[in-house]
C-alpha cells in the first residue's frame, strides 16, 4: 500500500455485543454503505475495552481506533460504558499528550437502532483519516 | 498441541456471494494457521448445512471452528448447537460476521473480499485461543417472594401460585390492598374496590399455596437467583394472629385516638385498630408509638376487653430466614406532599385536598360516610377546582415524568361530585390532557357532555382564602382570558412519586433506580419487568406511575417470568464470567469498586514459601453474581483478573489478525 498516493486507513472500532454491534447490524439490514476501511471487533461491554488493546491496535498498524458503546444509563452491565468513559476521556488526552492527533481516537455511544449513526460515524471517520494520512508514529511493522 | 480449526463460509444465498469472492475467501481460510478444514455453502445454518458442519467436525477431526456468515446475534446460539451435537464443546466456535457487517454495506466487491478475510483471521486467531466452558449449574428453590401486597403484588402471588408454586406474599403495613383499597371507584368502568378488590385479598388468605406475613419488612436479601436468603422481620403487632377475631371490642375501648392513615388523616383511629373493615388479615394491631401501655405503661384496657386474650404486650419482633428462588418487588407509589406556598402562594388550608383525601372523603365507608363535606366548615361545596399535575415537571423537586393517572382520577372525582350534587360547578385546570388507555377519551368527553364539569386548558397562578372561599387566579391559555374562581375547595392531583423509602429497598437487593426514584427495569422496551439482578422482577407502580390495569398487566408478566424460572429445577448460566488468578493477585481490590453486580469480594489465602506459611488478601469473583462485562479485568492492576471467552489472550490475537 503507497502511502503517499492513495492511502487506505485502517480503522478498528470495538463495539460492545448489546448496543453499539447491534447498531452495525442495523446499519448492515438497512444496506447503508460505508467504507470497508472499517473493521469491527466485538467485545461484551465498552467496559471490557482496555487502553492495552487499543495502543497493541495503534502498534499493529491501526490509523483511527473507535470505542462504541450503549448510550449513558443504557449499558447492559449498568456501569460499563460510564467506567469505560471516563478512562478513555482519560487516555484520549494521553495519546494527544504523546503526540497522537486526536481525531485517531474517539468514543462513540451508538444504540442498536443507530445504523445510521453507526454509518455515518464509520464514514466520517474514514474521510478525516484519509486526509490526515496514516499513522506513523505508534505503527510497528506492520 | 496443534489447533485443527475449520472454517465454514456461507454465501447466504447470493446475499454474501454477490457482494464477496466466497472461492477467494475460502482459499485464504484454508492458508490460516492453524486452519486445517475450509469450506462454503450456501446456507450453513440450513438443516442440511448444520448436518454438514457435524460430519465435517467428525470427518477431518476438527477441534475448533469459525462460521463466515450473518451476524452472531443471529445464528451463534445454533452453530454452538450444532458443535455441540458433533462432540465439540460449543464455546470453541467463533462467528466471522461477513454479512451486516461486510457485503451488506460494501459495494466495491474487491475491498469487501480483502475484509471479509481479515474478519475470518481474526476470529480464526481468537478461536484458536478459546478454552472449553462448561456453564454453571443453580438449584433453583421452588418458592417465590413478593414484596408489597397492592394490587400488582397480589396478582403477582396469586398468579405465581395458581401456576402451583409456594409464595411469600410480605407487606409492611397491617393489612394487604395498597392504594387501591382507598379508593371509592375506579375508572373508567367505575368499579368498587370492595367489589373487585376484596374476593382477591380474601383469595390471597385462603390460598394454601400463599403465605401471607403482613406487618413484615425486608432485613438483609443475601444469594442470587434461584437461591436468595432472606431474612424477613415480622414487626410485633402486640396481637396473637391466631387468637384475635377481629370483634373490635378492643379498640371501642382503647383511650387514644390517632390520625388515620388509611383515611389520610381525615379522622382518628385507636392506638389499637385495624386499618379498614375489609382488612386482611382482619387482625387488630398495636401501634405502639401512641399506645398508653408503651408510653406510660397506665392502661390495658384493650388487654381486659379481649374476649379470646389475643393481646400480647411482650411479643417481640420475629426474624425468619428463608429461601427463595426469584424474588418480585411491587411496592407501590407514595403521592407528592403539595407545597402549596410556593405553587399557589398560600399557606395549606383544610379546604385544599389531595385527589387520595377527596377519594376517601368521598367514601360510603370512609370518614363522612361519603358525603362530600369542606372540611373548614362541613358543608358541601358547591364550587370545586380540580387542578392536575401538582408536583409534576418540578424543577426544584427534579421530577420530570408523568404521572399518568392524574388526568383520569382528577375526571373520575368531577364526575363523583357531580353525580352526587347535580346543581354545582366543576371546573379542571390542566396543562396537557393525557388519555391514552381504553376508553380513557370516552370518559373525558362523559365528563364534560354529560355531567357539565369545564375543563379550562391553562394553569392556576394563585389561590387566596377569602371570606370562607378559595379564590382561584387562573389563565385560560386558549383565549387569554384571566379567570377568578371563587371556589369552595380545591382538589390537587398530586404527583405519584417513589416510595421514600424505595432506594434503601433498591440497596437491600441489589437493583437499580432510575432519576426519578422508581426501580430501573433492564431494558425499557425488551426487558420491562426484568431488573438488572437476574431473578428479581417488578410489578406495579414502584416501577413508574402507572394505573391498575396497567400495575395487573405488569405483575401478571413478572409473575410469567418468575414461573419460567420457578420452573427449573436447575438453572444453567452463561460460563463466560470473571476468574482471578489468586497466584498474580495483589489484594489492591481495584476490581470491587468497579464491579456493577457486587460480585467481587475479598478473601484470605494461605501461601507456603519455602516452609513457611503466609496470609494474604485476595479478590475472589462470585462467578454466580458476575455477568461478564469484563470491566474489573482493565482495573486489574497485576492483570491477574480474566473474563472467560474474551481474555486478554483472545482480544491481542484478534487486534493483531484484523490489523495484518
Ligand atoms: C387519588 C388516586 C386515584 C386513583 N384512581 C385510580 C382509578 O380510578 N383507576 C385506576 O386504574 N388507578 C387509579 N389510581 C392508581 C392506583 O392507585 C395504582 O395503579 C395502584 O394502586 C398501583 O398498585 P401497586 O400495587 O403497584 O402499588 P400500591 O397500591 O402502592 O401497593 C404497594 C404495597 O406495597 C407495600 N409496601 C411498600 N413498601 C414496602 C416495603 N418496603 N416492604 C413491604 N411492603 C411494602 C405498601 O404498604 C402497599 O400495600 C389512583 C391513584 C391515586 C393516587
Ligand atoms: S453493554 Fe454496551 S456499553 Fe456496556
Amino acid at each position: 500500500m503507497s502511502i503517499k498516493n492513495n492511502f487506505e486507513p485502517l480503522i478498528i472500532v470495538f463495539c460492545c455485543q448489546w448496543c453499539s454491534y447491534a447498531g452495525g447490524d442495523m446499519a448492515g439490514t438497512s444496506h447503508l454503505v460505508y467504507p470497508a476501511n472499517v473493521r469491527v471487533i466485538r467485545v461484551p461491554c465498552s467496559g471490557r475495552v482496555s487502553p492495552n488493546l487499543v495502543l497493541r491496535a495503534f502498534q499493529r498498524g491501526a490509523d483511527a481506533v473507535l470505542i462504541a458503546g450503549c448510550h449513558p444509563g443504557d449499558c447492559h452491565y449498568i456501569s460499563g460504558n460510564n467506567l469505560a468513559y471516563r478512562r478513555f476521556h482519560l487516555f484520549g488526552s494521553f495519546l494527544e499528550f504523546i503526540g497522537i492527533e486526536p481525531e485517531r481516537f474517539g468514543f462513540h455511544w451508538i444504540s442498536a437502532s443507530e445504523g445510521p449513526k453507526f454509518a455515518r460515524i464509520m464514514t466520517e471517520t474514514t474521510e478525516t483519516i484519509r486526509s490526515l494520512g496514516p499513522n506513523l508514529k505508534l505503527r510497528g511493522q506492520r | 498441541m496443534k489447533k485443527r480449526i475449520g472454517v465454514f463460509v456461507c454465501s447466504c444465498g447470493s446475499d454474501i456471494s454477490s457482494a464477496v469472492e466466497i472461492d477467494a475467501v475460502t482459499a485464504a481460510s484454508r492458508r490460516m494457521p492453524g486452519v486445517v478444514y475450509a469450506g462454503d455453502y450456501i446456507y450453513w445454518c440450513s438443516k442440511s448445512g448444520q448436518q454438514m458442519i457435524i460430519d465435517t467436525i467428525k470427518g477431518e477431526r476438527l477441534d475448533r471452528m469459525v462460521v463466515a456468515s450473518c451476524s452472531p446475534r443471529l445464528h451463534e446460539g445454533t452453530f454452538m448447537k450444532t458443535a455441540a451435537s458433533a462432540g465439540m464443546n460449543p464455546y470453541l466456535v467463533e462467528i466471522a460476521n461477513i454479512r451486516e457487517h461486510c457485503s451488506w454495506v460494501h459495494k466495491d466487491k474487491k475491498e469487501a473480499t480483502v475484509k471479509a478475510i481479515a474478519l475470518i483471521r481474526a476470529a480464526a486467531a481468537k478461536v484458536a485461543r478459546n478454552q472449553e466452558l462448561i456453564p454453571f449449574e443453580i438449584p433453583v428453590v421452588p418458592r417465590a417472594l413478593v414484596i408489597g401486597g397492592g394490587i400488582a403484588g397480589i396478582q403477582s402471588a396469586l398468579d405465581i401460585a395458581e401456576a402451583g408454586y409456594q409464595v411469600d406474599l410480605l407487606e409492611r403495613s397491617p393489612s394487604i390492598g395498597g392504594r387501591m383499597a382507598q379508593l371509592e371507584t375506579i375508572f373508567p368502568e367505575m368499579d368498587c374496590p370492595a367489589r373487585i378488590l376484596t374476593p382477591k385479598m380474601l383469595e390471597i388468605s385462603s390460598h394454601p399455596d400463599i403465605t401471607l406475613y403482613t406487618y413484615t419488612e425486608i432485613e438483609k436479601v443475601t444469594g442470587n437467583v434461584g437461591n436468595f436468603d432472606v431474612t424477613l422481620r415480622l414487626k410485633a403487632r402486640s396481637v396473637l394472629i391466631e387468637k384475635c377475631t377481629g370483634c373490635g371490642l378492643c379498640w371501642e375501648k382503647c383511650p387514644v385516638n390517632v390520625e388515620s392513615e388509611f383515611d389520610e388523616g381525615l379522622c382518628s383511629r385507636k392506638a389499637i385498630y385495624i386499618p379498614f373493615p375489609q382488612a386482611v388479615p382482619n387482625v387488630s394491631v398495636i401501634d405502639r408509638a401512641s399506645c398508653r401501655w408503651f408510653r406510660q405503661g397506665d392502661c390495658a384496657a384493650c388487654k381486659k376487653a379481649c374476649p379470646p386474650g389475643a393481646v400480647d404486650f411482650n411479643q417481640r419482633d420475629e426474624f425468619l430466614e428463608k429461601n427463595y428462588g426469584v424474588i418480585i418487588t411491587a411496592t407501590g407509589f407514595d403521592l407528592f406532599k403539595p407545597d402549596t406556598l410556593s405553587q399557589f402562594g398560600c399557606a395549606k388550608h383544610p379546604d385544599m385536598i389531595t385527589g387520595l383525601e377527596f377519594e376517601r372523603l368521598v367514601n360510603t365507608s370512609g370518614p363522612t360516610a361519603g358525603r362530600l363535606i369542606r372540611p373548614s366548615n362541613g358543608q358541601v361545596p358547591r364550587k370545586v377546582v380540580f387542578i392536575h399535575c401538582v408536583g409534576y415537571h418540578d424543577e426544584k423537586e427534579r421530577k420530570s415524568f408523568c404521572s399518568r393517572i392524574c388526568c383520569m382520577s382528577s375526571a373520575k372525582h368531577a364526575l363523583l361530585f357531580k353525580e352526587r350534587y347535580p346543581q354545582t360547578e366543576a371546573y379542571l385546570f390542566y396543562e396537557n390532557l393525557c388519555s391514552s388507555g381504553k376508553g380513557f377519551e370516552k370518559f373525558h368527553r362523559r365528563v364534560v357532555e354529560d355531567y357539565g364539569a369545564q375543563y379550562v386548558r391553562g394553569a392556576v397562578s394563585k389561590i387566596k382564602p377569602e371570606g370562607g372561599k378559595l379564590l382561584v387566579h387562573g389563565v385560560d391559555s386558549l383565549n387569554g382570558q384571566e379567570l377568578k374562581i371563587e371556589a369552595d375547595m380545591v382538589v390537587l392531583a398530586a404527583a405519584l412519586i417513589p416510595r421514600s423509602d424505595s432506594l434503601e429497598l433498591a440497596r437491600l437487593l441489589g437493583i437499580g433506580t432510575d432519576g426519578n426514584g422508581f426501580f430501573s427495569e433492564a431494558h425499557t422496551l425488551l426487558r420491562p419487568v426484568e431488573t438488572h439482578k437476574a431473578g428479581i422482577f417488578l410489578a406495579g407502580a414502584c416501577q413508574g406511575p402507572k394505573d391498575i390495569a396497567e400495575a395487573v398487566t405488569q405483575a401478571s408478566a413478572a409473575a410469567s417470568k418468575a414461573i419460567g424460572l420457578l420452573s427449573y429445577d436447575i438453572l444453567v448460566s452463561d460460563p463466560c464470567v470473571s476468574q482471578v488468578n489468586s497466584s498474580h493477585c495483589s489484594g489492591c481490590l481495584s476490581c470491587l469498586h468497579v464491579c456493577p453486580y457486587g460480585a467481587i469480594s475479598e478473601k484470605i489465602i494461605e501461601e507456603r514459601v519455602r516452609g513457611i506459611v503466609f496470609r494474604r488478601l485476595v479478590a475472589e469473583v462470585n462467578e454466580i453474581l458476575c455477568r461478564g462485562c469484563g470491566s474489573c479485568t482493565v482495573s486489574c492492576r497485576p492483570g491477574a483478573i480474566s473474563l472467560k471467552g474474551w481474555t486478554d489472550e483472545q482480544l491481542i490475537a484478534e487486534v493483531d489478525a484484523i490489523c495484518l
